[in-house]
C-alpha cells in the first residue's frame, strides 16, 4: 500500500493520475513522431502547386523554416511553416526545425508580401522552440520573434494558423499569431518544454510527463483554454500512420476558414483579431491593493483575504471563474 | 526538548544580514542605508542591484507624481496548476513577501515634468515571471498612452513568462506586442528600459520592441537561458554572454546607462520621445509634451494640448507611496524563460497512443468567435 501510494510498485495498476499522466506524454511522443508530415508533406497532400521561396534578405536562408506560394482549391496563398528533418541527415540540415532569427525574418518578408499581395496567409506550426545558442542571441531571436509576433497582429489579411506538432513556446507562437488557430489532435502547445518544466519546477527533468499533464499542453486542452479554435482529427494511429489521409482532412478546415475569413473587411480582421488575443489569460481584480492590508492582523488572516474568493468582484475578462478546474472563457467579441 | 531562541545580538564575526549587504561582485559588505542612498549600487564596484517595483518608480519619477493604476488585479488559476506547491499557494507567498498582487505595478506619472504611462516589473515576485496580470498591465500602459497620447516606459526585470499559467503566459507575448504595434501606428514613443534579468518571453515581447532600448550595466539579458544554451549547444559561450554590453554591442541595445544617470538620459529622451500631435487635418505636427495632469487623464485621443512647457524643476526623489516589498530571494522558483529544448535528435518509435474511433469532423471551440 505504501508503495503504491509512494508509486513504487509498477505492477499495480497505475492510479488515475499516472494514466492522464501516461495518455498526455503520448500525445508529446506523438506530436514528435519523426514520421510525423511537415509544412511540405501537408501542403503537398493539400496544394495544387507549391512554389518555395528563400532567403531573409539580409542573412541567409534558413531551412528550418520554409515560406512561399500554393494554390489550395483555387486559393492562392501564402505560406509559412517549420519543417523538421525526415532523418538525421536532414535534421541537420534543417537544424531540427529550431530556427535562426533569419528564418523568422524571412517568414516575416513573405508575410508582408502577402499583405501587400493580398493573398491570405496559412501558417504551419511544429518546433521544439526557436534555435537557443550564441548565433541566434547575436543576431536577435528575441528580435525576431517579437517583431513577427507584431507584425502578425496587424496585417490586413486573413491569417490562418495551425499547429501540426510541436508548439514550443516563443519559438512557434513568432508564426502562430492568427484569426483562426487550428490544431491537429494529437498537436501540444506549452510555454516551454515539458522537460524544461521540469527541471525547474521539479529539478529534475524526469518529471517531464507530470509537467507535460500540469500544463494543459493537448490540442484538446488548448481548445478549452480558448488558445485553439479548432482541433482536426488525426487518422489511425495519428498523423504520421496516414499522412495523405491527413491532408485530406485538414484541406476543407483550412479552405473553410479562409473562405469565411476572406468576407472580412481588413478592418474587421485586424479588430477581431486584436481581440481575440486581448482577452486571453485569466485574472480578476480585487478591491484593495495588498499594501492595504493592517500589518496588526496575523499572517493567517492575511491568506485567508487574500485567497478569500468573495472578495473577489468577479472575473474580468473570466466572468466568476475562480473554481480551479474550470478553463477561462473566451469574452465573445 | 528545550527549545532554542534565534539570538538577536550579533556575534562579533558576524554582519547582522538586515544591516549589511554583500556585494556579489566585489565581495565588500555594504551597510544597506548606504546601499539604497546610492540607488543599490556598490559603491566599490558599480554592481548593480536589483529594485523593488517601488523603489524603480520612486527613482525614476518626480517626487509624488504616481498615481497606481490596476492596482487590484490578480492572477487566478486557469490551469489548476500544482508542481510542488499550488500555483495559487506560491502566489500568496509571494504577496506576503512582497506586498504587490503581482509582478508589475503600472500607473501615470511625470518625469521633470513630462507626462508617462508607465510600467515597472518587481522580480522578487515569483522571479518577476509574466502571467495575465503583467501582460494586462502592460497592456493596458500601452493602450493609456496610445489613448492619452503620452509616452510609454517599461521597466523590465523577469525570468520570462510564467510556467504556471501555461499557454495562457505565453499568449501574453501577442496581447503586449498587438499594443506596441498599435502604439507605433499612433506614433506614440515607447521607451523601454531592461535591468537585470530581462529574459526569455518578456525580453522577446515588449522588451525588445522599444522605440529606444535601455539598459542597465551587466543585466542579464537574453532568450534562452544561458544554462540551457550552454548545456545543450557543445560550444564556448563567448565572454559577457547575454549581458547588456553584449546585447549592446550586437545591436539591440541603444545605450547602456548607469544606475545613478538612468532618471537624467529619460529625461534628455523624453523630449525627443514625444508623441506625434494630430492636427485637425488629420496629419501630424510637432508635439509638445503636456504636464498638465487632468489633460493627461482626461483620456482624450484627439485632444491637442497646446504649446505648454514642462512647468515644475525638477524635484529630487522621495519616498513615496507605493509599497515597498520585501528584498527578493526566490529565483529558483521564478518561471524561467520559455525555452527550447535540447538540440539533440530526437529518435522516435512512434508507438502508437490509444486508438479509438473517431468523427472525421474537427471539434470546435463553443467560444469561438463567429464574426
Ligand atoms: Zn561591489
Amino acid at each position: 500500500m505504501v508503495d503504491r501510494l509512494l508509486g513504487r510498485n509498477r505492477e499495480a495498476p497505475p492510479d488515475a493520475p499516472v494514466d492522464a499522466r501516461t495518455a498526455v506524454w503520448n500525445r508529446v511522443q506523438l506530436a514528435r513522431n519523426i514520421r510525423r508530415p511537415r509544412t511540405l508533406e501537408l501542403l503537398g497532400g493539400m496544394a495544387d502547386e507549391i512554389i518555395e521561396l528563400h532567403g531573409d534578405r539580409g542573412f541567409g536562408d534558413d531551412a528550418a523554416i520554409v515560406a512561399g506560394f500554393a494554390r489550395l482549391d483555387g486559393h492562392r496563398i501564402a505560406f509559412v511553416g517549420q519543417q523538421k528533418g525526415a532523418d538525421t541527415e536532414e535534421n541537420i540540415r534543417r537544424n531540427f526545425g529550431m530556427p535562426h532569427p533569419e528564418g523568422y525574418r524571412k517568414a516575416m518578408r513573405v508575410m508582408e508580401l502577402a499583405e501587400r499581395l493580398g493573398l491570405p496567409i496559412v501558417t504551419f506550426v511544429d518546433v521544439p522552440g526557436a534555435h537557443p545558442g550564441p548565433e541566434s542571441e547575436e543576431r536577435g531571436i528575441a528580435d525576431a520573434i517579437a517583431r513577427s509576433v507584431g507584425l502578425m497582429s496587424r496585417l490586413r489579411t486573413p491569417i490562418v494558423a495551425v499547429i501540426t506538432g510541436e508548439g514550443g513556446s516563443g519559438g512557434a507562437l513568432a508564426i502562430a499569431v492568427g484569426d483562426v488557430v487550428i490544431a491537429l489532435e494529437n498537436a501540444v502547445y506549452s510555454v516551454i518544454s515539458p522537460e524544461g518544466c521540469a527541471s525547474i519546477l521539479w529539478r529534475t527533468a524526469d518529471e517531464a510527463a507530470t509537467a507535460a499533464l500540469a500544463m494543459r499542453m493537448t490540442a484538446d486542452d488548448q481548445l478549452a483554454l480558448g488558445v485553439v479554435d479548432i482541433v482536426v482529427p488525426e487518422p489511425g494511429e495519428g498523423a504520421h500512420a496516414d499522412p495523405e489521409e491527413m491532408a485530406r482532412r485538414l484541406r476543407p478546415v483550412i479552405v473553410g476558414e479562409l473562405e469565411r475569413l476572406g468576407r472580412m473587411t481588413p478592418d474587421e480582421l485586424v479588430d477581431a483579431r486584436y481581440r481575440r488575443y486581448r482577452v486571453l489569460g485569466a485574472y480578476t481584480e480585487v478591491a484593495a491593493p495588498a499594501a492595504a492590508v493592517p500589518p496588526t492582523r496575523g499572517l493567517g488572516d492575511r491568506l485567508r483575504e487574500l485567497l478569500d474568493p468573495t472578495r473577489w468582484s468577479g472575473g474580468n475578462p473570466i466572468p466568476g471563474s475562480s473554481r480551479r478546474d474550470e478553463p477561462p472563457a473566451r469574452e465573445e467579441v | 526538548m528545550p527549545i532554542k531562541l534565534p539570538s538577536f545580538r550579533p556575534r562579533k564575526d558576524a554582519y547582522p544580514p538586515d544591516l549589511w549587504t554583500k556585494c556579489p561582485s566585489c565581495s565588500e559588505m555594504l551597510f544597506n542605508k548606504q546601499l539604497d542612498k546610492a540607488d543599490r549600487v556598490c559603491p566599490t564596484c558599480g554592481h548593480h542591484f536589483r529594485l523593488s517595483a517601488g523603489a524603480r518608480l520612486e527613482s525614476l519619477l518626480d517626487r509624488d507624481s504616481f498615481r497606481e493604476l490596476d492596482a487590484g488585479l490578480q492572477s487566478l488559476d486557469p490551469l489548476g496548476f500544482v508542481d510542488q506547491k499550488p500555483y495559487p499557494d506560491r502566489i500568496a507567498a509571494a504577496q506576503l513577501a512582497t506586498g504587490l498582487r503581482d509582478a508589475a505595478v503600472r500607473g501615470v506619472g511625470t518625469i521633470e515634468g513630462r507626462p508617462v504611462s508607465i510600467c515597472v516589473m518587481d522580480f522578487g515576485f515569483m522571479g518577476g515571471s509574466m502571467g495575465a496580470v503583467v501582460g494586462e498591465k502592460v497592456t493596458r500602459a500601452a493602450e493609456q498612452a496610445l489613448v492619452a497620447r503620452m509616452p510609454l516606459i517599461v521597466v523590465s526585470a523577469s525570468g520570462g513568462a510564467r510556467m504556471q499559467e501555461g499557454t495562457l503566459a505565453l499568449m501574453q507575448l501577442a496581447k503586449t506586442c498587438a499594443a506596441l504595434e498599435r502604439l507605433r501606428a499612433a506614433r506614440v514613443p515607447y521607451l523601454s528600459i531592461m535591468s537585470d534579468p530581462t529574459t526569455g518571453g518578456v525580453f522577446a515581447s515588449y522588451a525588445v520592441l522599444g522605440d529606444v532600448n535601455l539598459a542597465e550595466p551587466n543585466a542579464l539579458i537574453g532568450f534562452a537561458g544561458a544554462r540551457v544554451t550552454a548545456g545543450t549547444i557543445a560550444q564556448e559561450l563567448p565572454a559577457g554572454f547575454q549581458r547588456a554590453e553584449f546585447l549592446y554591442e550586437h545591436g539591440f541595445i541603444d545605450r547602456v546607462v548607469h544606475r545613478r544617470e538612468l532618471r537624467h538620459e529619460v529625461a534628455l529622451l523624453l523630449r525627443y520621445l514625444a508623441p506625434a500631435v494630430l492636427d485637425t487635418n488629420g496629419t501630424t505636427a510637432e508635439a509638445r509634451p503636456a504636464f498638465d495632469p487632468i489633460g493627461f487623464l482626461s483620456s482624450l485621443a484627439e485632444r491637442v494640448v497646446p504649446d505648454l512647457a514642462p512647468a515644475e524643476p525638477p524635484a529630487p526623489a522621495e519616498p513615496m507611496a507605493a509599497p515597498e516589498p520585501a528584498a527578493p530571494a526566490e529565483p529558483a522558483e521564478s518561471a524561467t524563460a520559455a525555452m527550447p529544448e535540447p538540440a539533440t535528435a530526437r529518435t522516435d518509435a512512434g508507438d502508437p497512443a490509444e486508438p479509438e474511433p473517431e468523427p472525421v469532423s474537427a471539434r470546435r471551440a463553443p467560444e469561438a468567435s463567429d464574426g
